[in-house]
């Protein structure tokens, strides 16, 4: 498990200021800087090397592939330790899986390997579904969103 | 694509969907790269906003790097007749990041509610999870937390050029 990255109190400010709300305008990161009591040259330093050292997977616009005609899809597998690498490298080889995270449970919950599917179409989901099947050699169980109750990701850096 | 997005705003998603560039005039940037106009740029940004192509512009953190280091995705078998009710007030709780009905698969699978809770440590996103056991009661008939062990991949959407 990665320990958390050690970050100052001006690198806490930028993440938990830019979790949304980016002006769209001419100098976007100086309106922010100014906002935050900065440079506009510091705060696009700071930003370089928190996506350098990954404290920031991205920075830029998330798109709801939905909207665009597009699926975004959790699904599951069930993945044998002794085959796990194996299985690893095949589903992550295919661009469509955006995430992938390994998870455990204290009942032993036998999916282990969860990740998200992202699609340009809706229909191309069945045939990714089906290409990591037949790669794997092992069942995908994906979990379409039936009903969406709340989505937000901000969250605030903690001490 | 559909009718929401046309043949531009696709060229706008392939060289944003990495990142916005990190240059003082980032907008000013993707016209050059796309062949249009900074003003088209961001007036397509603002519209994409507005109607939900964009959910935000803004910084995604590594959970793990910001201090979230237990992640657990809550996952609980709930009467279908009372799932959307209970399900909105799950996701009104302020630790919940995310909540969805998704589909049982059995016999594997009996849970239809998910509920993403993140926090410090195992101990605190258990006593979380403790809470949404009390407002499903009786209407839950088991649940789990899965607790994610490590990040194999997060690269977000990447649909071709």
């Amino acid at each position: 498990m990665p320990e958390a990255a050690c970050i100052d109190a001006t690198d806490r400010a930028i993440i938990d200021g830019l979790q949304g709300d980016f002006p769209i305008c001419e100098r976007p990161y100086a309106e922010v800087a100014s906002r935050l009591g900065m440079a506009e040259a510091e705060l696009l330093e700071r930003l370089q090397r928190l996506l350098a050292t990954r404290v920031l997977t991205r920075f830029g616009p998330m798109f709801q592939v939905e909207r665009m005609g597009g699926a975004f899809v959790l699904a599951a597998m069930r993945v044998p330790e002794a085959d796990w690498l194996r299985v690893l490298d095949i589903v992550n080889a295919f661009p469509e899986v955006a995430h992938n995270y390994r998870r455990e449970s204290d009942r032993n919950c036998e999916f282990n390997m969860w990740f998200v599917l992202a699609t340009e179409t809706a229909d191309a989901i069945h045939a990714v579904v089906a290409g990591i099947e037949e790669a794997s050699g092992l069942p995908v169980f994906p979990f379409p969103k039936l009903q969406e109750y709340f989505v937000e990701m901000k969250l605030t850096v903690r001490p | 694509m559909n009718a929401v997005v046309d043949p531009i705003d696709r060229l706008l998603v392939v060289a944003t969907q990495r990142g916005l560039p990190l240059v003082v005039r980032p907008y000013h940037q993707l016209a050059d790269e796309i062949g249009i106009a900074p003003e088209e740029v961001m007036a397509r940004l603002a519209r994409m906003l507005e109607n939900g192509v964009i959910r935000r512009i803004g910084a995604v953190p590594n959970h793990y790097a910001i201090g979230y280091t237990a992640n657990g995705m809550s996952v609980w078998d709930v009467a279908d007749e009372r799932i959307d009710q209970l399900g909105v007030r799950v996701g009104e709780l302020d630790f919940v990041t995310h909540c969805y009905h998704r589909p049982r698969r059995l016999p594997a699978w009996p849970y239809n509610l998910f509920a993403m809770v993140h926090g410090i440590s195992r101990a605190e996103v258990l006593a979380k999870v403790a809470a949404i056991a009390t407002i499903l009661g009786p209407d839950c008939s088991s649940h789990d937390v899965l607790f994610s062990t490590r990040i194999l991949k997060k690269s977000g959407l990447r649909i071709g050029a």
